[in-house]
């Protein structure tokens, strides 16, 4: 079976050469797609994506590219054929240009595509077929890459375990007990499990690097703004971010670099700043010299508040070891405290319930989704419809965000929150002023066991202490596998000024290069 | 105002948990915010503008019609107001 959680660019290469075909390694996702409906990472298949396949493979066979069709598809790194890449490398076409030329990927089902549903793990939104496309689902078609299924999700992406999807929980690939953190969960186990190449996720308080963290590959948060984010359904708008999860740095920027820029369908978006985010894949010859001289002098700064009681051990270990290879590797290391994040979670509870309060009242049962068919008139229209279609998070979120933005509270709380996220804001811009990267980890713990949260919102609002105060800030940051404790994944959080993905990566994958190599357990 | 109804369980149950959120929000109420501008928009951009020009849609009204529940010559079907 081809194994689809090898680097990016040697698949892609693989499909350039004709030694393997779009249609092969789609099929060798829904294979494994199949064999792992146990995780049920997967909400819907993309019934068209062998058809554009063919379309693809129809593509490269007109180019003239069919060289070296190997009788065997197989893919390792000791291929002999690896020495003959640079001789045809020239002689590419346009679709042999395409830097995701039939790769495998899953968004998750909060990206509305065409050919499946969108349902955002919600009820409310279980008949929806969407008539559009996400901007960023587009641009990785663009490049030749092929989605192949939806992923699932806390619904609306409330939650950090996927035990909030109204479809059922998705389990941890390293230990199926366990859930794979929220709410891009799905996205995450579908990776580590090696279901397609690399997935979508959205990231409003810590959705794309707690799963990726507790899933055990890499997921990055983009800086507010650099991604478009149209096409896929809003829960915080002043906070959400789309962004990859990933088998590697190497990976995660270069879906990163195709996705980055203004969208006019987009207002938020901001200009990239670099031509390229891509950082070179970390199994290439002379990339640890490169990354070894691009931390070199570099100032870390370890958040004091993160590594303070309440961390497992066992976490605090795989960090400390990671910062310590750092520091061999030539970079300054030192400690920094950022007091006000203790402000973060509260400031967070009361900001973005209200976003989601506003952003979900266009779901009234009357323009898409569900519709509650014994209602008698218009008010009964949206009360049943809601009651009926949003689940208890959602509806305590609601409840939440109108009672903060209600007359008489809004100063007290809605303005207030707003103000304490300009002093949080500022803390983590002074840090990193005096720092190019904050690190700490991304959560107290490993993942935990499925329902072990579960019935207390607040003890699960309280796994993300360490990561939103990043998108208050709407500064990048980037998980890092860095090792196991007691056999389950751990990750590394690093983060980076507005607009400094350059460094972020370089570090990152400094940061990748350096770590114990972690293999799933069959 | 949320137009959701809910149960007189549910209201029970989120009543109770919405008592918990607001004391662990409440601890903001101690920070001294005199001087602090509000936040809202975290990257400094300020009313973007694009030109006031008609563009037609890619979409056509049967598309956009697909996913009402209910709808009539093209048009969205509603309850009575009252």
């Amino acid at each position: 079976m081809i194994d689809l959680t090898r680097p990016i660019a040697e698949l892609v290469e693989q499909v350039q050469l004709g030694k393997v075909s779009a249609r092969e390694l789609v099929q060798a996702s829904f294979d494994k797609i199949e064999a792992s409906k146990d995780l049920h990472a997967v909400l819907e298949i993309n019934p068209e994506a062998l058809n554009q396949a063919d379309k693809i493979d129809r593509q490269i066979a007109e180019a003239g590219q069919k060289i070296l069709k190997g009788s065997s598809a197989s893919l390792t790194l000791q291929d002999d054929s690896w020495g003959q890449m640079s001789k045809v490398k020239g002689q590419r076409s346009n679709v042999n240009g395409q830097r995701l030329l039939g790769i495998p990927f899953i968004v998750k089902d909060n990206f509305l595509t065409l050919n499946t549903h969108t349902t955002a793990a919600s009820n409310i939104l279980k008949p929806f077929k969407s008539p559009y496309q996400a901007t960023a689902t587009n641009k990785l078609e663009a490049e030749g890459a092929i989605l192949v299924a939806k992923a699932n999700l806390d619904a609306f992406g409330h939650g950090s375990s996927t035990e909030n999807s109204d479809f059922g929980v998705t389990l941890n690939p390293w230990d199926k007990t366990r859930v794979p953190g929220g709410s891009s969960g799905g996205s995450a186990a579908a990776v580590a499990a090696g279901l397609a190449c690399f997935a979508l996720g959205t990231d409003t308080g810590s959705s794309i690097r707690l799963p990726a963290s507790f899933c055990g590959i890499v997921g990055l948060k983009p800086t507010y703004g650099l991604v478009s984010r149209s096409g896929v359904i809003a829960m915080g708008s002043s906070f959400d971010v789309i962004g990859p999860l990933a088998n590697s740095v190497a990976d995660a920027s270069l879906i990163l670099d195709i996705m980055a820029g203004k969208d006019e369908l987009d207002a938020t978006t901001i200009e990239r700043d670099l031509d390229s985010y891509q950082v070179k894949t970390s199994s290439s010859p002379n990339s640890l010299q490169n990354a070894r001289s691009a931390v070199q002098g570099l100032k870390v700064g370890v958040i004091k508040e993160f590594m303070g009681e309440g961390v497992d051990a066992g976490v605090k270990a795989q960090i400390n070891a990671a910062i310590s290879r750092l520091e061999v590797a030539g970079a300054e290391i030192t400690e920094i405290s950022i007091p006000y994040n203790d402000l973060a979670l509260a400031c967070y509870y009361i900001l973005v319930p209200a976003e989601i309060s506003s952003n979900l009242s266009r779901f009234d049962g009357i323009r898409y989704g569900h519709s509650a068919v014994e209602a008698k008139t218009l008010a009964e229209t949206y009360d049943l419809s809601r009651d009926q279609g949003f689940g208890p998070e959602a509806k305590r979120r609601i409840l939440i965000g109108t009672y903060v933005l209600s007359s008489g509270y809004y100063d007290a709380y809605y303005k207030k929150a707003q103000k304490v996220r300009t002093m949080i804001k500022k803390q983590y811009e002074r840090a990193l002023e005096e720092v190019d990267v904050l690190v700490g980890p991304n959560a107290p713990s490993t993942a935990f066991k499925i329902g072990q949260k579960a019935h207390n919102p607040l003890d699960m609002y309280l796994t993300d202490v360490m990561l939103v105060g990043v998108n208050l800030a709407g500064i990048p940051s980037i998980s890092v596998p860095v090792g196991l404790s007691d056999g389950l994944p751990v990750g590394i959080q690093v983060m980076a000024s507005q607009c400094s993905e350059a460094k972020l990566l370089r570090i990152a994958a400094e940061i990748e290069s350096e770590a114990p190599k972690m293999e799933l357990p069959v | 105002m949320a137009h959701i109804g809910l149960n007189d369980e549910e209201v029970a149950q989120m009543s109770l948990e919405l008592s918990r959120f607001v004391d662990l929000v409440d601890q903001l109420q101690s920070v001294d915010t005199s001087g602090i501008e509000p936040t809202d928009q975290v990257t400094g951009l300020v009313d973007v503008m694009r030109a006031d020009e008609i563009k037609p849609s890619k979409l056509s009204r049967e598309q956009l019609l697909t996913n009402a529940p209910e709808q009539e010559n093209g048009y969205i079907k509603v309850r009575r107001v009252l």
